[in-house]
């Protein structure tokens, strides 16, 4: 039980240190990673919660609610960063074309 | 489980229940192959196909009751459940409704090619994403345990927030990466709480979870982390911040989508959690805290409306204050004439929801017209597009709550809630909320009387007006359907009269 509740625990921490990181950083790319950390604490506690009969044998259901959880995860984080690319690939046209214009100005 | 088996047999001629979570969902991927000649076709025909499944489901739960399918013949803990009652027919009727109407306008808007996307593939990638999104809240709706509700909620997001990014402009795909982030954020605070709630009480099904006598020290901080995840994913006040911009830049058919329908979605998991499945778990303090913030929506979400510059703005901040009203509720169910306030938070996300799509697609109407939706500078449009204008004026009168709206009703019902409970605070804030959001309707209202200006018009496709003024209308009659509504939402409603601080569980 004890072991568990470590289990738990760090869960719990990891899922402070995510929200934190998701809540104080700006840049898009570790708010994605920082969802991603959540998403780790959360899965860490259910897993942990699989230890749960008295004779040892471990409890599938937690099993696989986290690996449907991950790939939950998985094609969020994709869809996440698929906007962050596009998001920068808009950004890189403005200041080329900045840039451009810039130049075609000193010329 | 053998016992269960004997005891809850399937009905052989139930495939309805299936039919209405599968045929969206079937359809998605086809729609997605399929080329463009035919895509039209296969979209109204699947459209009015899930229609017709929701339909036939719903006269099946009026004739025979509380319907229960388990798919493949797999029940819980591993197999998915459905289950469908009153409360979730009704909520398939309103996203059955609203969608075929707001389908109409997608085809149009989507038709013109341009005009709303920057990409002209916005219309082949509307439909296969639209019919996921029907197929997740379908699923939400019917879903009997707490994972299968988590995994539904995330079929809603995630094709949600790639319906807002449609619309192609930086500005709708950085809200839409903050729509998503913020929703990710919920559905990881509500598996957590799953975790919990599945360690403790080893149950995940929310007829399970009723039934036992949950676990003192471990349900209340479980509910507490679902309701936030939740709270988050509906755009409770404070946790709002995603959703104007979400729904302000999507696509006009999109936002009516959103806001009427997918804000709902997560709402409806909360509301099934907090009365059916952990009844009387809540203090009363926590529904108290609820209602004050719902109350802070109300007046935070209308004194935004009230200053937004941009048409779709305070529609999509006016969401953000009538969300409000949803959570006034939960300090009165359980209280004196509880179940009245039970029936109306149904009555007024149904009514809510056709009146919300429909101003957002008279307001997307009114854009595509001017080319775009400054207020200030919509002077004399009444007069100009008299058909949009004018679902705007009637799904702003079902804003506002005045009769024969359905809104009217069930603010009416809440309000003798609250006199009755003795919280005469909330009957305050309601009628506030209603000022609030008739001032600002009639500063679009305003703009009918307003002369003229001879700026060039796009013309409006008429399926667009036809799709706006339909759900308006619908939206304005809902009051006249109360009474069947209330008939269907006891099929196999909770026992919430007697769920108060007080009474017995």
């Amino acid at each position: 039980m004890t072991l568990t509740l470590w289990y738990a625990l760090t869960g719990v921490a990891l899922l402070v240190v995510g929200v934190y990181g998701l809540v104080s950083r700006v840049h898009v790319l570790r708010q994605i990673m920082a969802v991603n950390i959540v998403g780790a604490g959360v899965f860490l506690v259910l897993v942990a919660g699989a230890h749960r009969r008295p004779s040892g044998a471990i409890d599938p259901v937690p099993h696989a609610m986290v690996l449907t959880g991950i790939v939950v995860a998985v094609s969020a984080t994709a869809v996440a960063l698929a906007f962050a690319r596009r998001l920068r690939a808009d950004a890189d046209e403005r200041t080329d074309g900045a840039a451009r214009e810039d130049e075609a100005r000193a010329g | 489980m053998a016992r269960r088996e004997r005891t809850r047999p399937v009905p052989a001629d139930a495939p309805w229940i299936v039919w209405t979570v599968v045929l969206p969902l079937l359809a998605a991927p086809v729609a997605f192959v399929l080329g463009r000649r035919g895509l039209a076709p296969f979209a109204a025909a699947s459209s009015l196909g899930v229609a017709a499944s929701v339909a036939a489901l719903a006269w099946q739960v009026a004739a025979q009751g509380v319907q229960r399918h388990r798919l493949g013949g797999w029940g819980a803990p591993l197999g998915i459940e459905l289950h469908a009652d009153g409360l979730s027919v009704l909520m398939l009727v309103m996203t059955a409704v609203t969608g075929v109407v707001v389908s109409l306008h997608a085809h149009g808007t989507f038709g013109l090619g341009g005009h709303e996307t920057r990409e002209p593939s916005g219309r082949a990638r509307f439909w296969p994403l639209w019919l996921f999104l029907w197929g997740g809240l379908n699923a939400v709706f019917l879903s009997a345990d707490l994972f299968n509700l988590f995994v539904s909620l995330e079929l809603v997001t995630l094709s949600a927030v790639a319906l807002v990014a449609l619309a192609a402009t930086r500005v709708a795909v950085a809200a839409a990466l903050q729509y998503l982030l913020a929703a990710m954020l919920g559905s990881l605070l509500y598996l957590l709480g799953v975790a919990l709630v599945y360690a403790t009480e080893g149950t995940l099904s929310l007829d399970e979870l009723a039934r036992g006598a949950p676990h003192a020290s471990v349900a209340p901080p479980a509910l507490a982390l679902l309701t936030i995840g939740l709270a988050l994913k509906t755009a409770l006040f404070p946790l709002h911040f995603w959703l104007p911009p979400a729904h302000a830049n999507a696509p006009t058919p999109v936002s009516a989508l959103l806001s009427g329908l997918v804000v709902k979605a997560s709402f409806y998991v909360l509301w099934r959690l907090w009365f059916q499945a952990f009844p009387g778990v809540a203090p009363f303090e926590a529904s108290m805290l609820l209602a004050v913030l719902g109350t802070g929506a109300i007046v935070w979400g209308s004194v935004q409306a009230l200053q937004a510059t941009r048409l779709k703005s305070l529609v999509a901040y006016s969401t953000v204050a009538q969300l409000g009203y949803l959570f006034l509720v939960f300090p009165l169910v359980g209280g004196p004439g509880g179940l009245a306030a039970w029936q109306a938070c149904a009555v007024f996300a149904v009514s809510h929801a056709f009146a919300k799509a429909a101003f957002f697609m008279a307001a997307g109407n009114i854009r595509l017209a001017a080319g775009h939706d400054r207020i200030a500078d919509l002077d004399g449009i009444g007069a100009r597009l008299p058909r949009s204008f004018f679902a705007v004026g009637l799904a702003s009168v079902a804003l506002m709550g005045l009769p024969p709206s359905g809104t009217f009703v069930a603010k009416w019902m809440m309000m003798r809630a609250a006199l009755e409970s003795g919280q005469a605070w909330l009957m305050v804030v309601m009628l506030l909320g209603g000022l609030f959001s008739a001032g600002y309707c009639f500063r679009v209202l305003a703009r009918a009387f307003t002369p003229p200006t001879d700026t060039p018009l796009q013309p409006v496709p008429g399926s667009l007006d036809a799709a706006a003024l339909a759900l308006a209308v619908i939206a304005l009659a809902t009051g006249l359907f109360v009474a069947p509504a209330l008939d269907l939402l006891a099929i196999g409603a909770p026992d919430v009269a007697g769920l108060g601080q007080d009474g017995p569980r």
